[in-house]
């Protein structure tokens, strides 16, 4: 099945009036002895019929069971009218709105999109979207070092580790050096570190774990330093104090939770937000208000001159196609929350406490810290105890042995409003296999000990 | 139109969440961690119903009419391809779900890779970078690593006058410095002055083919082969890959990276912005410097491969747009190999025949035979009406503008890219409204310059809205005079 | 016909269209009628700080449109005294009023024979008249 509307008479009246014989003598420009003589060595075309089949054949080898995995991606309640929207042609067939007039619809939604990102950052200004939150996390790093003067970064290990690998890869083509932080008891600690641009976290923590904002707030100011703050799992705002309100200068996340399917890790939404001292230092997309010629609200791409197509190579960042769909999801997704986003959250935080309750009992739970939704178990043989739950249907926790080498056994539990107390029930039935106490306090003092400050490598070339 | 904040009603909701089934417990936080009021809108489900439908009322896409915008390649997006990226075994699967329960997603992965391998002549591909700017980005990473590892300091890229603005920035997020080299009256890089510039210092060329002016660069061996020969590298933007798609394959041609724009050529939709995906093909010699990981297929079975020592890392979490991937596979198996080759060769076709009806009545700086799209200039408009008016006047009948003012080398330009999926009728259609804007402009020009006529608003004030900047909604907002 | 704006007589210029007026040893710098023109509206000036040290025809700061950002040269070396922070309010009054209220920074000048590098108000006019459009 191809899209070509053309008929064979049409192309012919085409070739004539272009005044050339056939298709191939549009291509003369190109030296002839790289011209394809053969077939592609791909598939032949499918009809719809076929390609449907050969899809629900593929997706059909993608198990998707019960899942207690997190970690960066989050099975959330996707409100029905979100896909009726999203498949709205006009939104989704369109492109970037450089033509205000025609992209009032994408440009007004941006505007509310930005608005609610701000509000539930407490931020100034936020942006139209980034690739996804590791993508903006490096950016946030990048803008820091400009706006700072400096380059060195302070990132904590209870970031993401990939969204740490992401900054490395950015920072490294930079030059700038990145510090990783070690931990204590799941939370940040702070070393005496000095002449760095920012400090980075994640709230709630890649351990599950909420940090003491205030206190990284203050050790970062006193440093005449950034606060960066990394919303890798954006429902949390519903309940937990914004970043903003912890006097943070750039504020970063996730927006997927918000009406994004999982679809194996993307297309997810990045986004970023600052204070308004910092307005043009930010990357990326901004919709601002403006009036149009007969004195109504309309909305344009604003500030666009610190973007690449006008700064060129002085640009804030090369970003220039980003998630806009995404961030319609979130937005259509926050407007039909609203203010019930606080009773999903508290659901989240309640059904996550009331596994680990059951756990805690037996002694399983690795850190003290409060947590939100997601929480750390230790168990004995973790191979063992993936076979299990996978034999019974059930996906497990995130083995953390494959990121922190200090943290083997252990398995990150993501639990959300999505869960019922019936599969949280099953997956604790299995537990009681798992471990012993005296293990986890083993592994607690050493999780904490191995745990210091390091440069990661490869770094400061 | 209202903001979905001004139709909020406090107590209104539009969603409601179960009874909570475990037993609630008191105090799980300390209260200093707590959030007081949440600002977020109060509205019913045909609030919402209602307000994003008129706001997409407000919006055009290709689904609403031609979308010519030059080097953006604003092809049909099939609805088949919305279908499969929405089946329940792709959009349920968690990103770390064990290798043996998410084969599916891995295969859609390697043979994607397959194939962007056999369309373009590249030995090795990534399906990480989310953006076409994303992959350049990747891409320079690529070069800078590749001359650490042979030991030698290279610091600058050449770029030609007529680039895309990302291919400046992605170099200079990369810590290169960008030498411009300039182009020839034929509209193709200036070899000479490409060769002038050549020397140890040279890392890379960045170079667009076909260029930005719809014309294919036909010294690209003469091009690779100097840069090959100063020990240097070519990367090429596939922006505008949809030209060559089953005639011409970049790899055979020298280049020694690529991006692709699955976006463009590969017919995902462009979603207001995005998201797109920017795949990264390389030579085998640079494959071991591809981001991290690697999906490979061993012993019948798809593998995630993490153990790449040399790459230049992640530049995304988890796979990189895996729903976007999903769509261009869709697409590629719908064409086949057939499908894929007309693409190129209608493509072309369209964008000549457009051509040769509307260069009778608008200047075109290089005229000859084009490839997937042309530029034309305002220089035939009558009485000062500009390429701007030209484009904003396009508005009026229902079509989308153009891309304009790009590439910056030539004064006035109007980029015009039909793509295949349009018809004869259409592009008839197109020429005669661009005749009549032209009749317009010599009889009323103030109609072309007050346009646009029939949009939901008329023409809006950028500079108010770069002065007093208003990114947000705020409950007091004046709305400056 | 092409713009070239008007050209005070007592002024020096760079060919980056900035003007220089010397009074004592403080310059005072902006840019010129024609290159406010040529940047159309100007919605942002970013001021440098004060105490910046710069040399003759180095970046001082930034001027931006809604089309383009342009750094601005500094005419003539030397330290930055004093900067017009009513453009940070008001970047328009460079676009009103490029020779008065759109000044842009004071600087205290090192060396005044550097004056010599910079056009006078006829050769500025003949160097725009030349200038391709």
């Amino acid at each position: 099945m191809h899209y070509i509307p053309n008929t064979e008479e049409q192309k012919e009246q085409m070739l004539e009036s272009i005044g050339v014989k056939n298709i191939l003598d549009l291509f003369m420009d190109i030296p002839q002895n790289l011209i394809i003589k053969d077939n592609l060595n791909i598939p032949g075309a499918l009809s719809e019929i076929e390609v449907k089949r050969l899809m629900e054949n593929i997706a059909n080898k993608n198990k998707t069971m019960v899942s207690f995995l997190g970690a960066g991606a989050y099975n959330h309640f996707i409100p029905t009218v979100v896909n009726h929207l999203l498949l709205r042609g006009e939104f989704f067939t369109a492109y970037t709105p450089y033509q205000p007039e025609i992209s009032q619809g994408m440009l007004q939604a941006i505007f509310e999109y930005q608005t609610m990102i701000c509000n539930l950052t407490g931020m100034d200004v936020a942006n139209a979207s980034m690739y996804d939150n590791s993508s903006a996390l490096a950016e946030a790093a990048i803008m820091a070092c400009r706006i700072k003067r400096k380059d060195k970064i302070l990132i904590s290990k209870t970031v993401h580790p990939e969204h740490r690998e992401v900054v490395k890869t950015y920072t490294n083509a930079n030059s700038i050096e990145l510090v990783e932080l070690g931990y204590y008891d799941g939370q940040t600690s702070i070393g005496p570190h000095k002449d760095f641009a920012a400090i980075i976290v994640q709230q709630p923590n890649f351990l599950g774990s909420i940090e003491d904002l205030d206190k990284i707030s203050k050790f970062a100011h006193e440093n005449n330093a950034l606060l960066v703050v990394s919303v890798n799992e954006p429902t949390s705002l519903g309940i937990l104090k914004s970043p903003g309100s912890f006097d943070a200068d750039i504020v970063v996340g996730e927006g997927h939770s918000f009406g994004n399917a999982l679809s194996f890790g993307g297309p997810y939404v990045g986004f970023m937000a600052t204070k308004k001292e910092f307005m043009r230092q930010i990357p990326g997309r901004l919709a601002g208000q403006t009036l149009d010629s007969e004195g109504r609200r309309g909305f344009v791409l604003t500030l666009q001159a610190r973007e690449q197509h006008i700064r060129r190579e002085k640009a804030t960042s090369n970003i220039c196609t980003n998630q806009a769909l995404n961030a319609l999801a979130v937005t259509i997704t926050l407007a039909t929350l609203g203010k019930e986003l606080k009773t999903s959250s508290l659901h989240n935080l309640q059904k996550a406490h009331y596994a680990a309750n059951k756990l805690k009992n037996t002694g399983k739970l690795l850190f003290t810290a409060p947590f939100y939704n997601e929480f750390v178990v230790k168990v004995n043989d973790i191979d063992k105890v993936n076979d299990i739950l996978i034999k019974n249907d059930i996906i497990p926790g995130l083995d953390l042995g494959k990121f922190y080498p200090e943290l083997q056994n252990c398995m990150l539990i993501c639990i959300t409003e999505m869960h019922s107390k019936e599969q949280i029930d099953k997956l604790v039935s299995y537990c009681n296999e798992w471990v012993s106490p005296s293990d986890v306090a083993e592994q607690r003092g050493r999780a904490q000990t191995i745990v210091s400050d390091e440069v990661a490598n490869g770094l400061k070339n | 139109m209202k903001l979905i904040f001004e139709i909020s009603k406090k107590g209104r909701k539009a969603v409601q969440f179960p009874e909570l089934d475990v037993p609630e417990q008191e105090n799980l936080l300390p209260q200093d961690l707590l959030r007081g009021e949440l600002e977020l809108p109060e509205v019913s489900e045909v609030d919402i119903i209602r307000h994003y439908t008129a706001l997409s009322r407000r919006n055009f896409g290709v689904d609403n009419g031609f979308y010519p915008l030059g080097s953006c390649t604003m092809k049909y997006n099939p609805k088949i391809n919305e279908d499969s990226a929405r089946l329940n075994g792709f959009a349920q699967l968690h990103p770390y779900t064990p290798e043996n329960l998410s084969q599916g997603a891995l295969q859609i992965m390697y043979e994607l890779e397959q194939y962007l391998m056999e369309i373009t002549g590249m030995d090795q591909f990534t399906l990480q970078p989310a953006a076409g700017s994303h992959g350049e980005l990747t891409g320079m990473m690529i070069v800078k690593k590749y001359f650490e590892g042979i030991n030698e300091k290279r610091s600058k890229i050449l770029i030609p006058d007529s680039a895309h603005g990302t291919n400046p920035a992605s170099v200079t997020l990369c810590g290169f410095e960008s030498v411009e080299v300039k182009s020839n009256d034929k509209g193709e890089i200036d070899l000479e002055d490409l060769k002038s510039k050549l020397n140890k210092d040279v890392a890379a060329i960045m170079l667009t083919n076909p260029n930005t002016l719809g014309l294919f660069e036909t010294q690209i061996l003469e091009i690779t082969k100097a840069m090959h020969q100063n020990g240097s590298l070519v990367y090429m933007d596939g922006a505008n890959l949809n030209a060559m798609v089953g005639i011409t394959k970049p790899g055979d041609f020298g280049i020694d990276i690529l991006h692709v724009n699955l976006h463009k050529t590969f017919s995902t939709p462009h979603g207001g912005g995005g998201p797109g995906s920017g795949p990264v093909g390389v030579t085998k010699e640079l494959s071991r410097f591809l981001p991290r990981p690697k999906i490979e297929f061993i012993d019948n079975k798809y593998k995630i491969n993490y153990n790449m020592p040399d790459s230049i890392g992640r530049v995304r979490a988890f796979y990189g747009n895996f729903g976007i991937l999903v769509r261009a596979y869709t697409y590629i198996r719908s064409n086949g190999f057939e499908g894929i080759r007309a693409v190129g060769e209608n493509s072309v076709l369209n964008a000549n025949y457009l051509l040769s009806k509307l260069k009778k009545h608008y200047h075109v700086p290089f005229n000859r035979i084009c490839q997937h799209e042309f530029i034309l200039t305002d220089k035939n408009l009558s009485n000062g009406v500009t390429t701007n008016d030209l484009a904003k006047r396009l508005l009026d009948f229902g079509v989308h503008a153009p891309t304009i003012y790009f590439p910056l080398i030539v004064h006035g330009a109007i980029m015009i890219e039909p793509t295949e999926t349009e018809s004869k009728e259409t592009l008839d259609r197109f020429a005669e409204i661009m005749m009549k804007i032209k009749e317009e402009s010599e009889k009323e020009p103030e109609t072309v310059k007050a346009a646009p006529l029939a949009t939901p608003v008329s023409k809006l004030d950028n500079v108010l809205a770069a002065r007093k900047p208003v990114l947000k909604f705020e409950d007091k907002i004046i709305i400056p005079q | 016909m092409k713009f070239i704006g008007n050209i005070p007589d007592n002024l020096r210029y760079t060919k980056e269209h900035e003007w220089v007026k010397l009074e004592n040893d403080t310059a005072i710098i902006g840019i010129t009628d024609y290159a406010q023109h040529a940047l159309t509206d100007i919605v942002f000036v970013e001021l440098p700080e004060k105490g910046k040290k710069v040399e003759q025809l180095k970046p001082l700061c930034i001027v931006e449109s809604v089309k383009s950002v342009s750094d601005v040269f500094a005419p003539i070396s030397g330290e930055v005294a004093e900067v017009n922070s009513e453009l940070s309010e008001k970047p328009e009054n460079i676009n009103q009023d490029p020779y008065e209220n759109g000044w842009i920074a004071k600087l205290k000048v090192v060396n005044n024979d550097e004056l010599n590098n910079l056009m006078d108000s006829e050769n500025y006019k003949k160097y725009l008249e030349g200038l391709k459009e």
